[in-house]
Order: structure tokens, then sequence, then C-alpha cells
């Protein structure tokens, strides 16, 4: 660390370091910091290629963005940087949208919740509310008066508008309009009601003929503000949020808060609680696989395959009926462990689901996989490359088809994940079919996992005895990733002492992967984009936190 | 065999004992429409149920099962729906051609259907160019589909409507060649000839090769045709929602989807006629003890249940395969289905030449 310390001062003089949190801090002035960014990016010996988050803040006398770098060829380590803008009043920070793509969206993010403008940004439009919508809800001076913005019953008008702040020689900012859309471009409206968005996700393709040259994507359907919501409630009540944002990822999701949330207690979670977490983490996998295996060929026009996924994800909802008492939204990790005990039949039932498993993969792979058409619409399709992949932190399966290694439980193991034996399944592929068959492979190696564990459920409780009764975070700042089952998920939590938290972030791996939808897209036909969609496997909930 | 043509030629006679030909033919024409349609609408909601209930099957489930004994009235209930619902007129549609639309693909639907033999006599009009009439008319439901796209002002629509265009245009090239295959092999285009010429054995048995070359492209053609999956591009769901009917509610949408089931039925029933002998029984030439018993089952059976199996097999593959790309099909039928279809017809105009066929 002191060496990476001693590089980024030679980089960059100003930079000032805090130290004590759970990795390096790095607090940059405004003017360095583009510059900055492209030096970590850019210097072989920092080569902090993956900018993993994006978290806009109002510290109350200024605004602010926290990024969470990391390096792929440097062990993942993480590094924080801190930048405040100069102006709380009219605050602009310098976009490093240039240098890691994935900030395109992400700073949109930002600047949607907390005004924040980002310098040369290209598209600098609202990400989830609508253009006339008053006020930066994120900030904590926000007014929420419903008098402000009534629900509107007209639709949005100019939605074709965007814009760029740009800085000239002086130092004067300048706002350049610009179109999302030319006037005679032919741009085709999918959803947000429509049978294969996956929910209320609304995409504008421009097309010429059947072919593809632009989309853009329309999310804020579903934005339930789940992170303002967090800053009014206690600790404990924003778990259940967790389960709501990717329904299909929702044990890793809860998982992820509980994890964040335990490391600033310093609470020691019971071996037993943790193979139970585990467990589930790996089952919710297998069921958000199934999914996305029926979904991608429903997308496809094949609805038979669809059925014979959903039979055995019904299998996977049984086990979490029983032992959660609900199948969607099932609520099982509290904080310090899980909130009930195993059902009598979890050992008996997991043991028959991984029976049963490869043959049916097999059974799925006749009936679909190895289908002439499924193949000739899935395979070169969608290219995503390496590089894009990590420029635009694409992780999960979708960054693994791409063969990029980015498995959380692989590269910065956490609960018992390090003690496990599984691969991380990779495929070089970079088409729709490299990503759908890392799912399909990926069921097996989480049927692995399950194995091990099955008859190894150690006794003990499944709760930590010393979780106190009010639960208050220490002061300061934690971030704390799991892999989902789409990608990395994580939680970044910024305590001020209270039983609030000051600021919750989620950072979702859905809202990257459709950072990707243009760029996978451009010069495939209409109804690949459905399929690519579908192999990208987003679920509008995580997008819409 | 029993000849229907005794009965209706019976009918016929007494008609024109008291009252002039003209009544006659009137009264006939009309009972022949009522009976057409009649048929139209039963086999159109037998198919719908089929339909279901075998896709039920494939998927594990066991489709309607509430309204009636195995769900069996479950389509009247929907039909009934249908009817009763609302019309929706929209903004800046075309109206008259909106309205049009469903009209031209039922009208077409509904003559092919008129040409079929359904049994022994059973024939409504015995054209010397009965099989190319029948393809004439299958191109007029196309239009209709364009018709609907562009009327409909809808972006969904317009794309629906012209991959419906462009596919069919293609896919009748190699429907017609591998019908004039038979054409070529039968000598006639008449339908009850065709019929009669398969007496001794079925098309696809005398011809062999070349006769089961072309019936596998007139399955994959016609598939193709009727818009069905793995070429269901034209409504494709989940592309373009409901493609080319995307804007029709209450009975005009019900008229494209009873066309749909019924385009089924006919191209099964061409398929039966051209190549598996329409109402002809199964007869093995010299096995003159099992054909009498092959032609103690009526003739409309044999008709119907042959087509109702060549649906099968067209449903079945609708519901295990995905859906193609509209470049991918588009390359499929001019790169390889067409030249296919060309080399069969010469093979068969060697076969034939040379005596090589039963």
């Amino acid at each position: 660390m002191s060496d990476i310390k001693e590089i980024i001062s030679g980089i960059c003089p100003e930079a000032e370091f805090v130290e004590g949190g759970e990795s390096l801090q790095v607090n940059v002035p405004e003017s360095k910091w583009h510059d900055f960014a492209k030096a970590l990016h850019d210097d072989r010996r920092l080569d902090f290629d993956v900018l993993t988050a994006v978290v806009g803040m109002d510290w109350k006398e200024s605004l602010g963005v926290m990024y969470y770098l990391t390096s792929t060829s440097r062990g993942w380590d993480i590094l924080e940087v801190k930048v405040e803008a100069p102006d709380a009043k009219n605050p602009f920070i310098h976009t490093v949208s240039d240098i890691w793509k994935v900030a395109l969206f992400q700073e949109r993010e930002v600047y949607d919740f907390f005004g924040i403008k980002f310098i040369n940004h290209p598209d600098m439009r609202r990400m989830f509310l609508r253009n006339d919508w008053v006020g930066y809800p994120l900030r904590k001076d926000y007014d929420a008066d419903p008098a402000k913005n009534p629900i509107r019953l007209e639709d949005e008008i100019n939605e074709d508008d965007t814009c760029s702040y740009v800085e000239d020689e002086k130092g004067k900012i300048k706002r350049v309009p610009g179109k999302v859309f030319e006037d005679d471009e032919y741009v085709v409206n999918f959803g947000p009601q429509h049978p294969s968005t996956h929910g209320v996700m609304r995409m504008r393709a421009s097309v010429d003929g059947e072919t593809i040259k632009k989309v853009d994507m329309v999310s804020g359907y579903i934005h339930r503000g789940m992170e303002k919501l967090s800053e009014g409630l206690t600790y404990p009540q924003i778990l259940h949020f967790t389960d709501r944002m990717d329904y299909m990822s929702a044990h890793q999701n809860r998982h992820c808060l509980c994890l964040c949330i335990e490391k600033a207690l310093g609470l020691e979670v019971p071996r037993r609680a943790q193979v139970i977490r585990v467990m589930m983490d790996e089952l919710m996998r297998i069921s958000s696989h199934l999914l996305a295996f029926g979904c991608t060929a429903m997308d496809l026009g094949a609805t038979t395959a669809f059925f014979y996924g959903f039979r055995e994800r019904e299998q996977v909802l049984d086990i979490f009926e029983k032992t959660c008492g609900a199948r969607m939204s099932m609520n099982y990790n509290v904080i310090g462990g899980v909130i009930a005990d195993l059902h009598p039949d979890f050992q008996k039932d997991v043991k028959e689901l991984i029976r049963i498993m490869p043959e049916r993969l097999k059974e799925y792979h006749t009936l679909f996989t190895g289908n002439i058409i499924a193949q000739n619409r899935l395979k070169n399709v969608g290219i995503l490359s390496k590089e894009d992949a990590i420029n635009y932190a694409i992780t999960g399966p979708s960054g693994r088809g791409s063969n990029w290694s980015n498995d959380t439980r692989k590269v910065r193991p956490y609960s018992i994940y390090s003690e496990l034996k599984f691969d991380e399944v990779l495929e070089s592929g970079c088409d729709s079919y490299a990503r759908y068959m890392v799912r399909m492979r990926e069921i097996e190696e989480s049927c692995k996992i399950l194995a091990q564990l099955v008859d190894n459920i150690p006794e003990g409780d499944i709760r930590a005895m010393n979780v106190p009764k009010v639960i208050k975070l220490p002061v300061g700042h934690w971030y704390q990733q799991v892999e989902a089952s789409r990608g990395a998920f994580g939680v970044y939590i910024e305590s001020d002492g209270t039983k609030n938290p000051y600021r919750v972030h989620f950072q979702s791996p859905c809202f990257n992967l459709i950072g990707v939808m243009d760029l996978c897209c451009q010069g495939y036909m209409i109804a690949d984009l459905i399929t690519i969609g579908a192999a990208l496997d987003f679920v509008i909930p995580d997008i819409d936190r | 065999m029993f000849d229907f043509g005794k009965w209706t030629t019976a009918f016929n006679d007494l008609l024109l004992g008291v009252m002039p030909a003209w009544a006659a033919t009137l009264i006939e024409c009309v009972l022949i429409a009522v009976a057409i349609l009649g048929a139209y609408t039963v086999l159109a909601l037998f198919y719908i149920l089929y339909e279901r209930k075998l896709c039920a099957w494939f998927q594990c489930r066991l489709g309607p099962m509430r309204v009636g004994k195995w769900g069996l009235l479950q389509v009247f209930a929907d039909m009934f729906k249908i009817l009763i619902k609302e019309i929706i007129s929209i903004k800046d549609t075309d109206k008259f051609l909106f309205r049009l639309a469903p009209f031209i693909v039922i009208i077409s639907s509904v003559t092919m259907l008129a040409c079929l033999p359904w049994g022994n006599g059973l024939q409504i009009i015995n054209y010397n160019i009965g099989i190319f009439f029948i393809l004439a008319v299958s191109s007029v439901g196309v239009l209709g589909i364009l018709l609907a796209g562009w009327s409909s002002n809808n972006k969904y629509t317009l794309i629906g409507a012209m991959r419906s265009g462009a596919q069919m245009v293609s896919y009748e090239i190699s429907l017609g060649l591998s019908i004039i295959t038979i054409v070529v092999f039968a000598g006639t285009m008449n339908i009850t000839e065709l019929v009669m010429e398969q007496e001794s054995a079925w098309f696809l048995f005398r011809g062999h090769i070349p006769a089961i070359i072309a019936f596998l492209i007139y399955i994959v053609a016609a598939t193709a045709e009727t818009n069905r999956g793995p070429f269901d591009l034209p409504e494709a769901e989940h592309e373009l929602v409901a493609g080319y009917h995307t804007e029709y509610s209450g009975i005009t949408f019900g008229f494209y989807y009873l066309a749909e089931y019924l385009n089924l039925f006919i191209v099964s029933g061409i398929a039966s006629l051209m190549f598996l002998g329409g109402w002809m029984p199964f007869h093995v030439p010299g096995w003159d003890a099992f054909n009498n018993i092959m032609n103690y089952i009526p003739s409309i059976v044999w008709f119907v249940g042959k087509s109702f199996f060549i649906s099968f097999i067209i449903i079945w593959f609708k519901w295990t395969f995905p859906r193609v790309r509209i470049d991918q099909l588009l390359s499929f039928e001019w790169k390889y289905l067409m030249p296919l279809s060309l080399a069969n017809l010469i093979l068969m105009a060697v076969f034939v030449a040379l005596g090589w066929h039963f």
C-alpha cells in the first residue's frame, strides 16, 4: 500500500491520504481530478482499470463523489477517491466517462440525485427521474413536498433533448445542447410495457430497416428511491429493500448488506449461519440462472424450454418456501446471522436437487442449446470484448462470457467461500452464446458447492448472540461486495454514529449491464436487441433501486 | 368406397324437379356457403383447442381444463368473449384499409378451404387448374397482412408487415415449386384427378426420392407461409408485441386469429392432397384384402385425419424450435431452399421421363 501512496504523491502532490478506513482513501481537489484519474487508469504501476462504484455524496457543507477503483492486475485492491465539487451552490466535477465508460451511466445517476453536473460528459440527462422533476432528491436539503412534484399525467416533452457541459479556455462552463436522436431517424420504442423487456424497461432503438443504429435506455419507471428511504430508517429496517432489488439475487444482496453492517460493527457470525447463507446464495444463483435460461429461450421464441427451466426453478423455490416461508422476497438474512433455522427437509431437498440437475441440464442442451436455430441466433451476436467488459465494469456471468475473471467469490472472497472448491466459469466467446453458457455451467458449479456443504452444516447458533439491541454503526464508511447472480453487488454505507445511516448506496450489477446495450446492439437486428438483452440478463428492479 | 356424389346428385335432381335451374343453383350456393362457413368456424375452434392441448402436452402442463370436461368448451368461451369485445378504433389510422384488411385475409382462406377435396364426391368446384387456383388465392392473403400493417400507423405493425411481405413472397416460390414437382409427376392440376391418381399408392410413396424431398420442402415452406414458428417473425411477440395485428381488437383480431388456424388446416390439407392421397385411403398395390378394409373407413375421415396429422407435425416444431431472424430466414430460402426445390423439380422430371417411379 505504501508504494502506491508514493506513486500517487508523485503524480498528484495535492492528494491527501486518509487512513484508518478499510481501504486507502485519497482526497483529490476537483481541478486535478481528471488528470489524476487518467494517470490512475493508464499508469502501469497503478493500473486501476475498473471503476467499481460511483457514490454521489452530500456532506452538507459540500457535494461530491466517492469513486471506488479496483485493479484486476494487482489483486483487486480497492482505492477510494473522494472528490468534492468546489461550489456547493452550482456543483461541477470533471467527468471520467472518457476513461472508464461505466461512468457514462453512473454519473448520470449522480447528476439525477445530487445535481452534480459533470463537465464534458456527452449526455448529461437525468437517468431515472423525469426531465421536469424539481430538485435533486438525495440532497440533504431536498424538499419532498408533493406539491412541487405532483403526479404528472401528461407525456414528457423534449425527451430527445440532451446537453453537455464544456469548459472553455478561461474556465467558464458552457451548456451545449444536443440531441439523442436526430429528427429524421426512425426510432422504434420498446417498453415500458412490452412482452420481453424483462420488466418495466424502455429501450428506444433507432433503426435502418431492421438494423439497429443506436439504442437509448430509458429507466426509472419503477424506481422506488430505496437509497433515500434508507436514510430515514434504522439498519434492521433497510434490510428488506435488498430482497426487492434484484429479486433473483435476494439472498446474495441481503447477505451483502448484512456483511457490510457486521463489518462495521465487528460482529462475528456463527459458522452455522455462514454455511446456511452460502447455501442459500448458491440455491438463489441456480434459480436465477434457470430463469435466465428460460427467458433466453422464451425471447428466442422457444416457449417450451421456458417451462423446462421453470420446472426445476419451482423445486428451488419450494426449498426456500419451506425454510424462509416465502418464494420471493425471502427476508432471510438478518444482522448477525439468519432469521430462522433450516427446515428439517432442507438437506433431503437439496440433495434431490443436486441429483436431478445434471440430467436436467443435459435435457436443456438437447432441447435448446444444441438447436441450430438457437446457435445461429446466439453465436456472434452482441459482441462485448474483454477490454469493453472491464471498461464498462460488466461483472458476473456477462463479464465472464467475455473471458474476464471477475468472480467476487474468488478474487475477494467473503464468508466461507475461500474454503470451498469450485471453479470460476469463463468463456472466451464474448457473445450472447458465451454468456448463456457461463450461466449453464455456473449451475453445475453451484451444485458442486451445495454438495460440499449439504452434509457439513455444523450445529450451533444461527445468529450471533452479541448483536446489540439498537444497532448504531460507528462514524465512518464501509463498502462491501458480494457475487450476486448477475455480478458484483456492492453496498456502501456512510454512518454518522446514529441509528440511521447517513447515506446508503447500492451498486447494482444490472445498472452497468444496461450501459452496454447500446454498444452491444449496434449493427445487429431488432430481433437481436431482445436476445442480447436476454443474454445480458438484466433485472429491472435492480436498475431502478 | 362410398361416393358422396350420389347424395349430392340426388339432392340436385330433387331441386331441379320442383324449380327452375337458376333457383336450384342459387339454393345450392347458399347451402354450400353456409356449410363452408360452418366448417370454417368449427375447424378453427377445434384447431385452437388442438394446439393449446398439444402445446400444453409438450410443456408439461394440462392446458385449458376449467370450461367443460377437459376444457372442451374453453374455445367457445374464448370466441364468445372475442365477439362481444369492443372494436377499438384508433386515431390516425387509414380507416377504410384498416377495416378492409381482415376481410381480405379471411376471404382468401375461406376460398382456399372451398377448393379442398373433403371426400369422395365431396368437392365444391372441380377446376382443371384446381391446385394452381389454390396457390393463386393463397397469395391474396399477404395483401391483407400488408394492408393491416400499413394502415395501423404503428411501427411494430409496419415492421411486422414488411417482414411478412418479404417472407411470404419468398417462401411462396418454394411452396409453388414443390407443388409443381408433384404436378409434373401426376400430369394434372385437377384436384379430383390428383386424388384418383393416388389410388394405387400415395404420391409420397410412388414418387419416392423427389417426392419425399418435395414433401419436406413443402412442410418447411408451408410453415413459413402460415407465419408459424419457427418462422413467426411477422408476429414475433417478443420483438413486435403482436406484429401486424397489434392494433386490432375484438372480432377484427379474431379474424386474423381464425385465419391463422384455418391456414394451418389448409396447408395441411394441401399436403395431404398432394403427397398423402387426399381422401384416398392407404392402399398398397397387390394387397387387395388390406385395401378393401381400408376402404371401409369413410373418405372424409381419411382426409381430415391426414390433415390433422400434418398439422400435428407443424405444431410440434412450432413449440420446439426458437425463432429465426429475418436475414437468416431469407438467406435460408434464397440460398438453400429455392435452389434445392429447383434441382428437385429437374430430378422429378428426369424420374418421370425415365419412368423411375412406381
